[in-house]
């Protein structure tokens, strides 16, 4: 084997970000403009492209340290697990595709919430995790995040929701519907406590997420190069039978049609969030 | 209107053109006649309440889609006086796929408004087959704010496979529309009150959809995803719509077990598309007994009520 080979071998094998076998020395290859870089300078820029500045995905917990103070989040209800009141069964039945989720995260739903401090001040802070069944919301995300926003009220902070979704979970049928309704409603309350949110759009939010809570922020802020739309983008192409436009869909559209406040790299999310913070008091 | 036939319906539709050409015969004494008919129309009426009976999802998905199903126009034009539609978003445009209005039930001004079909390929295209654009969604929530400014419960009729995945809607924010629509209703302090008349397609359907109190027609059908969509996604081809269809749980019975509606409207036998007034007055008699329920609340109350309904969905453990 030559040495490109074995280079590229490795390359493949590092591809996917986040895997905690991943040797700090080793390279990985940008998914969007190829080139190669060492992938302890990947993790530096806070799992993004040094070259291009891509967002790889990354998980619940890594997007919430970007933002608390180091040591400060304490997460809250994550006893909560899904059911399967529909008995749903596709090629898996449902229970199956959760149990070998939580075995994946170590995580009991697509959710992590929890109080963090950024710069010393306290705030209500959840995100979700793609890794877990596409970061679908069923009715224990919708319940976390009425929990998140109810908790956030009775201890008068502000909320910050960072969805990653694939839209609404299928295998919960109209329940998962419901927690459009529901967390969308939540925010009713919020905004009569006279308390912020702040949604963070990343890569991708799309379908009942996006048409819920995650497009109702105070301040709509969208991760560079993220997927956020109602329908997906293949939806569409099979509706219209036609190919869609380049960057269609991309947080840089959305900002030019007016949907998001702004498009900010994970490297000026703190800073950006604590100065937002003192305007919302 | 012409009469759309559905397969299972086929035993049904052989004896009413039997009983047609009956009527049309001539010569036969009048008493063999009558005796003929009737025992051919009680056969009928047991056939259609046999097989409506027992109508599978797959089925109940096509009573729902039947092209002659009365739509909300035919709901509005008998169950209220002194509709006058009002349109536009103020925004954009007017969007046809929802249309709305103020009018009357038993004389007490109310704001009606609900997804619209098309009768044939014409009226389609200009209701883009009931599916709304965000224009639909932000007109829903000029008219949800003037009820009310106004104090006047709102009904609302929902049919409609989904909210529109056009290039234009989601350039305009379908996302923002639905999620502003939803925070709209969950604000209101007036009463609400939703029926599901056929599809009630996933967030499409849902952004007009939060009443107090919210029933189904018996053959409606209501979830996150078409059949259609879930399978082509779970089973990654579409063929398998009809399990989908099972899977997703999507009747008006399932639904009822499931506590996210309030209550099933029993149809004709046969089904709505058979006798229009029969459904209308069946559909008044509920929104009556809904309103005169809810009136009782004071707003704040009203309000609660609605978030409490709300609230309680979802199926988890702890
Ligand atoms: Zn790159």
């Amino acid at each position: 084997m030559g040495i490109r080979d074995f280079l590229s071998e490795k390359i493949q094998k590092v591809n996917v970000i986040g895997k905690k076998e991943i040797d700090e020395n080793l390279w990985m290859k940008c998914t969007s403009c190829g080139e190669v870089n060492y992938h302890r300078e990947v993790a530096k820029s806070l799992n993004t492209c040094p070259k291009c500045g891509k967002h790889f995905i990354i998980s619940a917990m890594e997007k919430i340290n970007i933002i608390v103070d180091k040591g400060s989040f304490q997460e809250i209800d994550s006893n909560l697990r899904s059911l399967d009141p529909l008995k749903f069964r596709d090629s898996k039945k449902y229970p199956d595709r959760v149990k070998a989720a939580i075995k994946k995260t170590k995580m009991n739903d697509a959710f992590l919430s929890g109080i963090g401090r950024i710069n010393g001040r306290p705030v209500h802070i959840g995100a979700y995790e793609f890794s877990f069944l596409g970061g679908s919301m069923g009715s224990v995300v919708g319940e976390k995040i009425v929990r998140l926003i109810e908790s956030a009220i009775d201890n008068n902070q502000h909320v910050i929701t960072l969805s990653c979704s694939g839209g609404a979970r299928m295998q919960e049928s109209i329940l998962s519907l419901m927690q459009m309704a529901k967390t969308s409603a939540a925010l009713v309350k919020l905004r009569k406590a006279g308390l912020a949110h702040i949604s963070m759009l990343t890569d991708p939010t799309t379908g009942g997420v996006t048409a819920s809570y995650a497009m109702l922020g105070d301040v709509n802020i969208a991760e560079p190069g993220s997927l956020i739309c109602f329908a997906g983008p293949r939806v569409i192409e099979q509706t219209i039978r036609q190919t869609l436009p380049e960057g269609f869909q991309r947080a840089e559209f959305l900002l030019e049609h007016g949907m998001v406040d702004m498009v900010l790299p994970r490297s000026e999310w703190k800073g950006t969030l604590s100065n937002l913070l003192d305007f919302f008091g | 209107m012409s009469m759309t036939t559905l397969d299972f319906e086929a035993p049904i539709l052989e004896i009413e053109s039997r009983i047609d050409e009956i009527k049309n015969v001539s010569g036969l004494g009048a008493g063999e006649i009558d005796a003929e008919l009737k025992s051919l129309e009680d056969k009928l009426t047991k056939l259609k309440a046999n097989i409506y009976k027992k109508l599978t999802p797959p089925q109940k998905v096509l009573v729902a889609r039947h092209p002659n199903r009365p739509y909300t126009l035919d709901y509005i034009n008998s169950i209220f006086t002194d509709f006058v539609e009002l349109h536009g978003d103020r925004l954009y445009r007017d969007d046809p796929a929802i249309i709305c209005g103020t009018a009357k039930l038993n004389g007490d001004p109310v704001l009606v408004m609900g997804h619209q079909k098309g009768r044939n390929t014409k009226e389609n295209i200009h209701r883009n087959f009931g599916m709304a654009n965000p224009e639909g969604y932000r007109k829903a929530q000029r008219m949800f704010k003037m009820a009310e400014t106004f104090n006047r419960p709102i009904v609302t009729f929902v049919d409609t496979p989904g909210a529109y995945p056009g290039i234009g809607a989601e350039e305009r924010g379908q996302a923002e529309a639905i999620a502003k629509s939803l925070m709209v209703m969950a604000e209101l302090t007036v009463p609400m009150v939703t029926i599901i008349t056929g599809e009630g397609g996933s967030g499409g359907a849902l952004g007009i959809a939060m009443g107090n109190r919210v029933a189904m027609l018996e053959h409606s059908i209501y979830a996150v995803i078409s059949p259609e969509g879930c399978a082509s996604i779970l089973w990654k081809d579409p063929a398998y719509a009809g399990k989908a269809a099972e899977a997703l749980k999507l009747t008006a019975q399932d639904l009822k077990e499931q506590k996210i509606i309030d209550e099933i409207i029993s149809e004709p036998a046969g089904g709505a598309h058979r006798d229009y007034d029969l459904i209308s007055s069946r559909v008044k008699d509920f929104i009556l007994r809904a309103l005169s329920d809810l009136k009782k609340m004071d707003r704040e109350k009203i309000f609660e009520d609605r978030y409490q309904k709300f609230r309680a969905m979802g199926v988890f453990a702890e």
